[in-house]
């Protein structure tokens, strides 16, 4: 009975699938540096790119391309203990071939799927729901998303604004998105806050805001059904939610704490 | 009140005059004005979605579009906020009953300029609060006049401002069909709105209308869409016609059509007029005209509308036709059950359907399987035979389908019921998901169908 110890990384992930296809054997428990010490005996992996990237292509070339994509989107849940699901995919995969991916009804492809499902929901969600502001010529915005989906939503920004300056800062998993001009990169960023807003800036979330209230119709009020399409998590980032004020410092985030203790980057 | 006057325009609007010129009228510190009135006067308009088109980058523009469309935000009333959706003008040269805009009406009155609103939508789009323009307008002077300043605003946006994002706009019935040809090269949906479902209401409510005159550009949408699409495959660079189709949109409850004339109405226009969507309006008290229901404790028919929707999508997505789901025995919804449950119950000898064995279509008219459901289920019994466990993992909510469906000849073991106990367990679950208030609604739906 091993437990797994590694940086979080999604290489990291691939050289411990490496060491338990090696060895035969499957791991009870995966584990980050820095967490608590576990029941089980650790084996502490160091990442190593070269057998990460063996792996990784022979997921395309020995199961399908698809099947690697399942692997590689599943790292991005915040599906709990994603990495002993994912693992016992890799083992199934390699052994069955592409088709275990059909098999639905299993508990373990069915449990991925719904975590693949509710990211690309929430992926969907924040399409629609980010909020930039335009502070000096660059858009700047933040989200606190669940499952790690700011590498998602990097190439729709990036197409959409494509003549813009943009960053988008990932508070749960502490990212930040930065395109110019079509060109993107996405790095790590500890801290982040936006600046104070123009008059020009505030007049126009001034007028979004006015907008969001006027389009309501009063004979049909309904917060039930607005809560069951835009659920209250992503609004203490949305602009017409929030004061000016609010938006300068930042309103306590709610994400990581639903989480738990494992909000990894 | 802030001034637009030192407005520093984004770089890639790529217009610095701009600000210096067209943005600095004598209007522009009450373009919040502007955008109040005239987004109060636009909200009764159902039609707020982005999709049927997708459009990738391209270099030197702003924007893209996906053809699932995209809700940027959901208002108190729980619809979806696609599009910046407003009025080019409330003037209005008409007088039809139903409508908060008709001239009779003591409104503020006031009109966007065409540079106004496409600066409005381009500072929207930049921050992520839109994806595109909703650009209706009251009638002023005419049909034509109108239809020109709509179709300038769309100019400026599309060739001025690079706009490359979505953009509906409303085809007025009436104006020269050279422009509202011109009109759909710059739109990607085109609307006409039938508003009233018949052509008596019309002529009771709507003196000005006529139903010539509103399927005249809905028939011209459709073959100019057409036409467009076979000269693309010809042609890589042949001008688009309202790539992403047409809609409209009817007011429900205001006059005494039955639901089965409005669902076979809708089926007609999806048939004939290809269009995209359908959109329904539960009409809201805005008028004391001796012709429609008295405003004073009218309720607007919330759940008739919600039965319709359900009922539009069972003709688009699950090959229902419209004398299946209502007939001359049912010309109206059951208040207390939905359309699919409805039909079901009605329709014993069609049922069990066993998920191992039964196509695609069967399983799609099981009540609580939808489309995603029956994908699914065909995609994993390939794999192997399904159990009622296997469907739950699958995602599949037994709540409705346990009564309609077997798994390799069995029914959900320990179940029991009977014709009369699925109906009640039917509306049970019903009555349950709708809620308190919606419920109460019913015994007004019951009125004003007459």
């Amino acid at each position: 009975m091993t437990a797994y110890r590694y940086d979080g990384t999604f290489a990291g992930f691939l050289t411990c699938a490496w060491d338990a296809l090696e060895r035969k054997r499957s791991p009870v428990e995966f584990l980050l540096f820095g967490d608590e010490a576990s029941l089980w005996e650790v084996r502490e992996m160091a990442t190593d790119e070269g057998r990460a990237k063996r792996l990784y292509a022979a997921l395309a070339r020995r199961v399908s391309p698809a099947f690697q994509k399942l692997i590689a989107r599943g790292f991005l849940t915040c599906l709990p203990q994603k990495e002993l699901a994912l693992l016992e995919l890799i083992c199934r995969g390699l052994r069955e071939g592409d088709r275990v991916r059909q098999d639905l009804s299993d508990p373990v492809v069915a449990r991925v799927n719904l975590a693949l499902t509710k990211m690309w929901t929430e992926w969907d969600h924040l399409k629609g729901f980010v909020r930039f502001s335009d502070l000096d010529g660059i858009l700047v915005g933040e989200i606190e998303p669940k499952n790690r989906v700011l590498p998602l939503l990097a190439p729709h920004f990036a197409a959409r604004y494509s003549g813009e300056r943009l960053t988008l800062y990932d508070r749960t998993y502490h990212e930040i998105f930065l395109s110019d001009r079509g060109r993107w990169k996405i790095l790590p960023a500890e801290d982040f806050r936006m600046g104070p807003a123009g008059t020009e800036e505030r007049a126009f979330r001034a007028m979004w805001r006015n907008y969001f209230q006027t389009i309501a119709i009063e004979g049909r009020i309904n917060p039930k059904c607005q809560s069951t399409h835009m659920p209250k998590r992503y609004r203490h980032v949305m602009t017409e939610f929030l004061t000016d004020e609010e938006m300068e410092t930042g309103l306590p985030g709610q994400t990581a704490k639903a989480l738990g203790e494992r909000p990894t980057g | 009140m802030f001034d637009f006057c030192g407005l520093a325009l984004s770089p890639l609007t790529g217009a610095g005059a701009v600000s210096a010129t067209g943005w600095k009228g004598e209007n522009s510190v009450d373009v919040m004005d502007k955008l109040t009135i005239l987004a109060d006067a636009a909200k009764y308009d159902a039609a707020c979605t982005s999709s049927g088109v997708t459009r990738g980058a391209r270099p030197g523009t702003i924007g893209t579009a996906a053809s699932s469309g995209c809700c940027h935000t959901f208002s108190a009333d729980g619809r979806c906020v696609s599009l910046l959706k407003v009025l080019y003008t409330n003037h209005c040269c008409y007088d039809c009953a139903y409508c908060v805009n008709r001239r009779s009406n003591d409104v503020r009155r006031t009109a966007f300029t065409p540079r106004e609103l496409a600066e409005l939508t381009i500072q929207f789009y930049r921050r992520n609060y839109i994806e595109g323009l909703f650009l209706s307008s009251a009638v002023l002077k005419s049909p034509d006049y109108t239809t020109e300043r709509i179709i300038e605003t769309l100019r400026l946006l599309r060739t001025e401002y690079h706009f490359n994002g979505y953009i509906h706009a409303k085809a007025i019935p009436g104006a020269d069909p050279g422009l509202t040809y011109e009109l759909g090269l710059l739109a990607d949906r085109l609307s006409v709105n039938i508003e009233l479902p018949s052509e008596g209401s019309l002529r009771l409510l709507a003196p000005d209308k006529s139903k010539t005159a509103i399927f005249k550009p809905m028939a011209q949408i459709r073959d100019g869409a057409a036409q467009s699409k076979a000269e693309l495959k010809l042609y890589r660079h042949a001008p688009r016609f309202a790539p992403a189709g047409q809609s409209t949109q009817m007011i429900v409850g205001a006059t005494p059509e039955s639901d089965r004339h409005i669902l076979s109405l809708t089926e007609g226009l999806y048939q004939k007029y290809h269009l995209k969507r359908v959109f329904y309006s539960a009409y809201m008290p805005v008028s004391d005209h001796k012709n429609l229901p008295a405003p004073v404790g009218f309720k607007p028919p919330l759940l008739r509308e919600h039965r319709l929707y359900q009922a539009d999508w069972l003709l688009r997505f699950y090959g229902f036709t419209a004398g299946e789901i209502l007939d001359d025995d049912h010309p109206n919804f059951d208040e207390a059950l939905d359309p699919k449950s409805d039909w079901a119950l009605r329709h014993p000898e069609f049922f069990p359907v066993e998920v191992n064995r039964a196509d695609y279509e069967a399983i799609l008219r099981v009540p609580g399987i939808g489309v995603r459901g029956a994908q699914k289920i065909i995609a994993a019994r390939r794999y192997g035979p399904l159990s009622f466990e296997g469907l739950k993992r699958l995602g599949i909510v037994m709540k409705r389908a346990q009564y309609f469906i077997t798994c390799s000849g069995r029914m959900l073991p320990g179940l029991r019921f009977g014709p009369d106990s699925v109906y009640r367990r039917l509306t049970g679950l019903e009555r349950m998901e709708l809620g308190g208030e919606s419920w109460q609604q019913l015994s007004l739906f019951g009125q004003e169908v007459g």
